[in-house]
């Protein structure tokens, strides 16, 4: 294609003419990039649709019985649900460790590859909502938390606080996603202003999300395992860890199954990130336990519970201890250079980083405030199938959003760097 | 998308339309065996969505508009409570067969409760929490109350060492007996993470909940320090001859599903000069119930005469709920 023809194409999108044209144009291809693949983009898609419609299916199922379908109790009344969003929100988080070298520290290779760290914000942002609402009592009362349609206890509830969070967060990064594919799209330069900014306010805005998160949790005077100033920086660490994890993962898939090569200098730039995120929560996780145990007061049972069990009752116990092998595991793996080498090393030590952190921010985090209730009562909590169901269907439908955000960012961002 | 592919669609952009439609019908050709099979892979997940969400459509014709869209509230007129009580009075007749009257009951001007439990006198009985149970319309089958009663091994206060599920004869030697419920916090910490302001402090103390409002998110039952909320995890079920009809709108009324409740103070009784239902019932007398700004009530005078104290009382949630040894 000739400059010529670019100038002209450029021009002509200045006018709301050629914007009126363009755009379905652009979503257009979008929608035929999406549902046009191979017989494994398929097969994938297909998998993802099923166990999405199993989870559908669940949901249909706890809105017309009532949330007595799942397993918590009036004693530990959040579970599955609220763990999943908790660690939602992180990955969310997570995908700024792309954003950030690549503007902050203008790592030309990033640039190439940022739009997986915002297609995964969006995704995750999509999968914390769905958490939420599958876990709302009412949920056609929905609209209660809407502000100005219902009424909104803004700034006094942390909760009406994650509202705003959240959603900015998703429309930042629907704009920077959205904005960088269309003027690629149309072979464009994107202009400056309409998202450098974004970007900016996007790196601040990763941090609100998971600060506003743990202050959530962090706020409650009458639950000491999360009264702690140290979860929000313990959020964010283990943010960090997960995300960048999430995205070493989806390149090397790329690359091992659709024979997608990204440029090698991303995944080490973000191995080097986990390399040192990973210790840091490690380090914040071992300051949490020496207060709690070194002390010993009233205030560590929930975690003497989480770990070791109480009066008989230990239905957490495996799972923390296997994220603490896990996560111990994974950081020795990610010290060892030589270990990283190897994709297959990479790709289990990323595994292990990424169920770890799944436990420790997840079930390890939220169940463990409950247990003992309030007033010193143990109640055990383990996910019914329908959770599962539901759980499951929800992780599918957001991967199913972010498949079909590489499918259609890649071939744009390639031929657009091609063009260069 | 190739390079390929995307130059052509770029210079398809700057032919005339006759042109471009010209050129788009073979790419149509092309793709058209794919577009059907895609378009039939379309219709039939979405048929298999309807199958999958069929299960919700019972409860969903069940909603009514008025349900749906009714506001706050501290929103209604006394004209729109009118309406909305005589609905779920109507309700409550289809559902239950039971007739029951939904009363307003507004808090009275210049009054704020408080409680008072006599622990030397309270002997575990239960009798205060069964009266719970039948005054508010509880669920049957899982015995709700909103009252507990440890049972405590003398020497500490430690909720740890205390038993819930005691079932033999009171009272046990070395043992006293704490009865538990919604303290009425004068700094209630589940009020102020109400995402949607569901949950309020009345001028007399009492908080309250609007069943009509609540998203059902439970984030007032993990602030809550003292286990003083429910939710309704499924529909009560109440046999109709059970069904106590002197209901209060932000009171016993029957709640629905997937919404919170909590003690009141029996305020659809004690708003109009009653006591509380846990207090008629209680054989021992342990319980003082009475008006604070009256000088002249019992409540006062255990204040005045009384070392009392609350629970967990470093949360600074100021519980206006008091306990006492004689």
């Amino acid at each position: 294609m000739s400059a010529n023809q670019i100038t002209s194409d450029t021009s002509s999108t200045a006018t709301p003419r050629g914007y009126w044209a363009n755009y379905p144009r652009f979503l257009w291809q979008s929608l035929r990039a999406a549902t046009d693949g191979s017989p494994l983009f398929y097969g994938w898609m297909t998998l993802l649709t099923a166990v999405a419609l199993v989870g559908v299916n669940g949901w249909a199922h706890q809105y017309a019985s009532g949330m007595i379908v799942t397993h918590m109790t009036d004693h530990v009344s959040w579970g599955l649900y609220i763990a999943n969003f908790t660690f939602g929100v992180g990955l969310a988080a997570g995908g700024v460790m792309m954003v950030i070298p690549a503007y902050l520290y203008r790592n030309r290779a990033m640039h190439d590859v940022v739009i997986l760290g915002e297609l995964l914000a969006v995704a995750a942002i999509i999968i914390c909502t769905l958490f939420i609402a599958v876990d709302l009592g009412r949920p056609d009362r929905f609209w209660h938390i809407i502000p100005g349609l219902g009424r909104f206890n803004w700034p006094i509830s942390m909760l009406t606080w994650d509202v705003i969070v959240l959603n900015g967060y998703l429309l930042i990064n629907l704009h920077i996603c959205g904005y960088l594919l269309y003027t690629k799209f149309q072979g464009r330069t994107p202009n400056r202003w309409w998202y450098i900014p974004f970007v900016f306010l996007s790196i601040i805005w990763a941090i609100s999300i998971h600060t506003v998160t743990a202050f959530l949790y962090q706020g409650l005077g009458g639950r000491p395992f999360w009264n702690t100033a140290l979860l929000a920086p313990r959020f964010l660490a283990s943010a960090f860890v997960s995300g960048p994890i999430f995205l070493i993962l989806t390149m090397l898939i790329l690359k091992k199954i659709a024979g997608i090569q990204l440029p090698s200098q991303a995944i080490k730039l973000l191995v080097q990130i986990v390399r040192v995120t990973i210790l840091i929560n490690l380090l914040m996780v071992a300051s949490e336990l020496f207060t709690e145990f070194y002390t010993g007061a009233a205030h560590s049972v929930h975690a003497y519970y989480l770990f070791f069990g109480l009066h008989g009752h230990n239905a957490l116990v495996p799972w923390i201890w296997t994220a603490i092998v896990l996560n111990v595991l994974a950081a020795i793996f990610f010290l060892n250079r030589s270990a990283l080498e190897s994709p297959t090393w990479l790709t289990i030590a990323c595994l292990m980083g990424l169920v770890g952190i799944w436990i420790e921010k997840g079930m390890g985090l939220i169940v463990p405030g409950f247990v003992p209730s309030t007033l010193h009562q143990i109640v055990e909590y383990v996910p019914s199938l329908t959770e599962w169901q539901i759980t499951a269907g929800i992780w599918a439908f957001g991967l199913m959003v972010y498949s079909v955000g590489l499918k259609i960012a890649i071939p744009i961002f390639r031929a657009a760097s091609h063009d260069e | 998308m190739s390079q390929e592919q995307d130059t052509k669609n770029r210079d398809s952009n700057s032919e005339t339309p006759q042109k471009r439609a010209g050129m788009e019908l073979p790419i149509l050709g092309q793709v058209s065996r794919r577009t059907a099979i895609k378009g039939a892979a379309a219709v039939a997940g979405v048929a298999a969505l309807g199958v999958a969400a069929a299960p919700m459509l019972q409860k969903t014709a069940e909603l009514s508009a008025a349900e749906f869209m009714q506001r706050h509230f501290k929103e209604l007129t006394d004209e729109d409570k009118r309406i909305i009580f005589e609905r779920l009075e109507n309700e409550a007749q289809e559902k239950y067969d039971a007739e029951v009257q939904i009363g307003d009951h507004p808090p009275i001007r210049g009054v704020r409760f408080g409680y008072a439990i006599n622990l030397s006198l309270c002997n575990g009985n239960g009798k205060c929490m069964e009266a719970c149970h039948r005054e508010n319309n509880h669920d049957r089958a899982t015995q709700q109350s909103y009252i507990r009663i440890f049972e405590m091994p003398v020497g500490t206060t430690d909720f740890e060492q205390g038993n819930t599920s005691y079932d033999h004869e009171v009272p046990q030697k070395s043992h006293y007996y704490l009865p538990v419920q919604c303290f009425q916090c004068d700094n209630p910490p589940c009020v102020s993470v109400c995402p949607v302001e569901a949950t309020w402090q009345e001028s007399d103390g009492i908080v309250v909940v609007d069943y009509n409002w609540c998203i059902g998110c439970r984030y007032c039952m993990a602030a809550c320090p003292y286990h003083a909320r429910r939710f309704n995890w499924k529909e009560p079920e109440i046999p109709a001859d059970e069904v106590n009809p002197d209901q209060g709108y932000l009171s016993n009324r029957i709640r629905p599903q997937g919404v919170v409740e909590k003690c009141h103070f029996c305020l659809h009784r004690t708003r109009v000069g009653k006591l509380p239902a846990c207090l008629e019932a209680c054989p021992t007398g342990a319980r003082i119930f009475g008006d604070l700004m009256d000088p002249d009530s019992n409540i006062r005078w255990v204040l005045a005469n009384k070392r009392c104290f609350t629970i967990k009382e470093e949360l600074g949630t100021k519980p206006m709920m008091f306990y006492f040894f004689d």
